[in-house]
């Protein structure tokens, strides 16, 4: 009963948050906004429940950020990603889009992608990992389609080459 | 050394790498019984083979229609460039089998058409433009000659050499899992042109309407309907539009499966042709 309990567990209530944020790389400063998203996010939670909500969305980014990796037609390309930073700001990313409690800490969609030299053949290799990531989260077709159907104008300024 | 850094700088902005392959599942389409990248019987604005705007791909095909009184064989090649034209070939067999002896043209009587088909994307993009109600729209010729052209006379034919025109919008609309088709063709055709074109009813062009809707099951798997209407030339027989509901399956990046159950309408007197339609594609 004395304070020591109490005191170590804000210490790694602390810790935890610090640790991840000290696990990113320092990037240029930026004027962090929601319309950085590049996307209006959608009305209703109905998606957002459907991908199980964050902790869904936390998972589905994890495993994207896996195939990232690990498919060999974009592995590339994500080679020296930030990956800590890159699933947070896209996890917040598809949270904020989906309706969800989110904002979007993250760049915009044009300087995000101004030097990875995707082309179509890279964006649609990654929606297919997108589409097995949110299939093995058990997330119906329907709703990964809303948001596909969010995100598919942004191949405008993702694709550069 | 600012200028090596510029020199080395290059390459990264340098022009798009030529890729192989790269569309999404099923963004190729399937082939229709004209040797375009389409549905069914409905050419849609989507170009064949697997390539993005980077590169060249193709598609090879064969398709059977088994009705009760005939069988309908076509054989295809399509090619496609950047994602923006496609050059296509069919070949339709046409059987007739035993009701070729009711018909007095003998058992196993095959009716025969080669198809050469170009087709160009103008606008839109099918899959990405889903922030604006914009089509993909393709407009595409076809080149069209039968044989037995004296056969075709006799039943009232104008010619056995003729050529479609058509526009074509395509979406898909993701946020409900929908794609939709409509085209809009000038023809003279008479039952897809294996009877030749232009008849003693009527010969001029006339405009008619083909169109699919699909709902996307998975990214893999496409259920629909098709129709098509088709002009009625000749007055040996009544010719009627043709409709099919179909599942379209991505095995893999290479082959697809379509299955269909056809409506063929009216052919050469026999009434309400119906079956199985079977197509198997394989592509890069």
């Amino acid at each position: 009963m004395t304070l020591r309990p109490l005191l170590l567990t804000a210490a790694l209530l602390l810790a935890l948050p610090a640790a991840a944020i000290a696990a990113e790389k320092p990037v240029d400063p930026y004027v962090q906004s929601d319309a950085n998203a590049g996307v209006t996010p959608m009305k209703g939670d109905a998606v957002f429940k459907a991908f199980h909500g964050k902790a869904g969305i936390d998972r589905v980014v994890h495993r994207l950020n896996w195939y990232h990796h690990h498919d060999p037609r974009i592995a590339d390309i994500f080679h020296a990603a930030d990956d800590e930073r890159l699933e947070r700001t896209l996890s917040e990313m598809v949270c904020y889009v989906l309706g969800g409690p989110c904002h979007y800490t993250g760049r915009d969609m044009v300087s995000a992608h101004k030097d990875m030299g995707v082309q179509v053949y890279h964006q649609n290799a990654q929606i297919e990992d997108l589409q097995k990531a949110m299939s093995e989260e058990g997330v119906p077709v329907w709703a990964q389609n809303k948001l596909l159907a969010k995100l598919a104008p942004l191949e405008r300024v993702t694709v550069t080459r | 050394m600012g200028l090596a850094c510029l020199t080395f700088a290059r390459p990264a902005a340098a022009a798009p790498e030529y890729e192989w392959g790269g569309k999404l599942d099923l963004t190729r389409g399937v082939t229709s019984v004209d040797g375009a990248a389409g549905g069914g019987i409905a050419d849609w604005a989507l170009i064949a083979g697997n390539e993005t705007r980077d590169g060249v791909g193709g598609v090879g095909s064969l398709t059977t229609v088994r009705t009760h009184n005939y069988t309908l064989t076509s054989y295809g090649l399509g090619l496609g460039a950047w994602d923006r034209f496609e050059v296509s070939y069919a070949g339709q067999d046409f059987d007739t089998g035993k009701t070729g002896g009711r018909l007095g043209l003998g058992n196993g009587y095959t009716f025969h058409q080669d198809i050469f088909g170009l087709k160009a994307r103008l606008f839109g993009d099918a899959v990405y433009d889903q922030d604006h109600w914009t089509p993909q729209v393709a407009v595409g010729v076809q080149v069209k000659s039968a044989d037995h052209k004296a056969l075709l006379q006799a039943l009232g034919a104008k010619s056995a050499d003729g050529v479609d025109y058509y526009v074509t919008a395509t979406k898909i609309l993701l946020d409900r899992s929908l794609l939709l088709d409509a085209t809009l063709r000038m023809t003279r055709a008479n039952q897809w042109g294996l009877l030749g074109f232009g008849g003693d009813r009527q010969s001029g062009y006339q405009p008619q309407f083909e169109g699919s809707v699909g709902y996307l099951l998975t990214p893999k798997l496409l259920l629909g309907a098709e129709l098509r209407t088709k002009p009625d030339n000749l007055r040996f027989a009544r010719e009627t539009g043709a409709s099919d509901l179909f599942a379209a399956y991505a095995v893999n990046k290479t082959l697809s499966a379509t299955l269909a159950w056809a409506e063929l309408g009216d052919v050469a007197t026999f009434r309400r042709q119906s079956g199985l339609y079977f197509s198997l594609q394989a592509g890069f």
